[in-house]
């Protein structure tokens, strides 16, 4: 028999029962669309966090300190002094894979203009700190070299410090703050960055150069951190290695003791955050997955219903001609269209709530494609899978019988 | 004469559990083209049995049967079905009709198992074997909007739509009052008498004595195979009106 007779054929079956047909179409609908809103809500929010964390450049290297234990006393990162200039130096120069480093030296003050003021985070680098960082100048200009130089008392504002101390919206470029005690001159404002999703603010920043930090402020030689950035995002993790084995040398650390600081790159904790979503939402996926079955099963029962109702057209058929196939196919697309219906529906309803929920919690909604493609196999499977067997049983069928059958 | 059934010593022995039931005991006749023939037989004579083999339904353990000059012993189960589709129409006592789904589209059934045909064919094959029957005005109607007399034309009309070499009959006035089964014999003659060749199945003497030939089966053999004179099914009917 024709596939364009078989197809009439199975949609005029289902229509006459359409209830049950609306009913059975249920199971898959409900199953579809929990997978599919599962797969689109998990693809959304891996691509949302990784734009967030591409804020600070995708590229970004940090070489922190570890706490370490000094003679049983274990002493904070933030009073280790093993971190000097000359790694900064070591890292700019022979490491292949990194384009810029620069030294972090931070401190935290109430910073006040006027009659406003607002705690402050420091963060004292050099020149090429808004490059590393992925900053963008908004207003006025960054600090030049000879400012770093001279440790010029000169600071660039992250957009929510300009709105604390500058609540009515004037230019701060050219205004006198105090940062503590120290009157400082503010030159540039940062574009506004945003905040990631663990809460950091990126715009509640104070850049201002190291030196600045080091010999004004804390009256120190070291640095806390080294920032710096590989020359492209795929060679960041051998970048991360090189850092390692330069830091390793300059500190003198044998390779099998335990260094005292710790390189980290920001597309290792995207790569960790991807692992968590994938496994997080194959969980879910997964959960989603049972009631796809549970409505496989629901078909199954239904057609095996179906192929009992109408033995006796089956032993029609088969006085009329039908082959074996003929009936097997029949019943078979029967199923398969089921599952397809169900599935069209489902993918439909599954995007659409997905989308509902991305703009309640205001995120942006992208289809899914995967999700659609997913769904689509995952019914043809379930409708042929559970459809094969009341139609093999249909097919088996002896004619003589099926048309004696009351 | 050229003869469409030839049967040839046939025997169909069931095996029930460790028994075996001899349901016919080794039978032969022949069939021409364009006979009107009756097999008839009480319940437990065979006949039903007969009837399946006729039908190519089921085969005989022993012995020939050809159709067609075709034999049907070393067919497949698929090469049955197309010996169904294409040289037998089946007229069943229950009409066997399709719920909800109109005459035309009943008719087209077996011309849609028939891969030869287009759709535009079939469409006019349909047609053309309900006008045959009566039914021109009832194409669109679905066995509920029908009399029995009228759902048993449509299900001739279905047997004749794939000009079959044989329409087989099974108690096909069965489940009809007097009248009507006049009305369905007389259709029946006017087929026979357009050259159709015609088995019919029956225990109804009264009806046997429209056709022109009767098989009387007892016991799995046959007891009795003889021409009778034909009654004209259209006087029975102007007869009792």
């Amino acid at each position: 028999m024709k596939i364009k007779n078989l197809l009439k054929i199975a949609c005029n079956a289902l229509l006459l029962n359409k209830k049950r047909t609306i009913l059975t179409m249920l199971g898959i609908i409900i199953g579809i669309s929990s997978v599919a809103l599962m797969i689109s809500l998990g693809q959304s929010s891996t691509v949302i966090i990784n734009n967030q964390f591409s804020g600070l450049g995708a590229n970004l290297i940090m070489v922190s300190n570890v706490r370490k234990d000094v003679m049983g006393v274990v002493v904070g990162t933030e009073n280790m002094k093993n971190m000097k200039l000359k790694d900064v130096e070591a890292i700019r120069k022979r490491a292949r894979h990194i384009a810029k480093a620069t030294p972090c030296v931070t401190d935290m003050e109430q910073i006040v203009c006027g009659s406003h003021n607002c705690p402050g985070i420091m963060m004292g680098a050099n020149t090429d700190y808004l490059d590393i960082s992925n900053s963008k100048i908004e207003k006025g200009r960054a600090f030049t070299i000879q400012e770093e130089e001279t440790a010029a008392k000169v600071c660039i504002l992250g957009q929510t410090v300009v709105k604390s101390l500058f609540p009515n919206g004037e230019n701060p470029v050219g205004k006198e703050v105090r940062f503590g005690k120290m009157p400082m001159t503010v030159i540039g404002t940062i574009a506004e960055k945003g905040k990631n999703m663990t809460g950091d603010d990126y715009d509640d920043i104070i850049i201002t150069p190291y030196t600045t930090v080091q010999k004004r402020l804390l009256n120190i030689d070291y640095i806390h951190m080294i920032m710096a950035s590989a020359t492209s995002e795929e060679v960041s993790a051998d970048a991360v290695e090189e850092v390692k084995s330069i830091m390793l040398q300059m500190h003198k650390i044998k390779p099998d003791s335990d260094p005292d600081f710790e390189v980290s790159s920001l597309s290792q904790i995207l790569e960790m955050i991807g692992s968590i979503m994938a496994v997080l939402s194959a969980f879910l996926v997964a959960i989603a997955a049972i009631s796809l079955i549970v409505g496989g099963i629901g078909i199954m029962n239904i057609m095996y219903v179906t192929v009992t109702e109408r033995t006796r057209e089956i032993g029609l058929r088969r006085s009329l001609g039908a082959k074996n196939k003929d009936i097997l196919r029949q019943f078979l697309f029967e199923s398969a269209i089921l599952s397809l219906a169900g599935g069209i529906i489902g993918v439909i309803v599954g995007l659409l709530l997905s989308a509902l929920v991305l703009f309640a919690f205001n995120m942006g909604f992208m289809v899914s494609i995967t999700a659609v493609v997913v769904s689509f196999v995952v019914c043809a499977t379930i409708g042929i899978f559970f459809g094969w067997y009341p139609a093999k049983k249909a097919a088996a069928l002896d004619p003589i019988m099926a048309l004696r059958y009351e | 004469m050229n003869a469409i059934i030839k049967i040839q010593n046939l025997q169909r022995t069931f095996e029930v559990g460790s028994e075996k039931v001899h349901a016919l005991k080794g039978i032969s006749f022949e069939v021409n083209e364009g006979e009107f023939v009756s097999i008839m037989g009480a319940s437990g004579s065979g006949k039903s049995t007969l009837l399946n083999i006729l039908g190519c339904l089921d085969r005989p353990t022993i012995g020939e049967y050809l159709i067609d000059n075709v034999s049907i012993n070393e067919r497949s189960e698929d090469e049955l079905s197309t010996i169904r589709n294409r040289k037998i129409g089946f007229v069943f006592q229950n009409y066997s009709l399709l719920p909800r789904t109109s005459a035309l589209e009943q008719v087209k059934l077996p011309l849609l198992y028939n891969n030869t045909l287009s759709d535009k064919q079939c469409h006019e094959r349909a047609k053309q074997a309900l006008e045959q029957v009566g039914l021109k005005d009832r194409m669109n109607h679905t066995p509920n909007q029908m009399s029995g007399g009228q759902q048993q034309r449509v299900a001739i009309a279905r047997a004749l739509a794939g000009d079959p070499v044989m329409l087989l009959a099974d108690e096909a006035t069965g489940n009809l009052d007097t009248q009507t089964s006049y009305e369905i014999m007389c259709l029946f003659q006017k087929l026979h008498d357009k050259g159709k060749s015609i088995v019919f199945v029956t225990h109804e003497p009264d009806i046997a004595t429209f056709t022109e030939r009767t098989i009387l089966l007892n016991d799995g053999l046959i007891v009795k195979d003889e021409r009778v004179e034909t009654r004209s099914a259209r006087q029975m009917l102007e007869s009792i009106n």
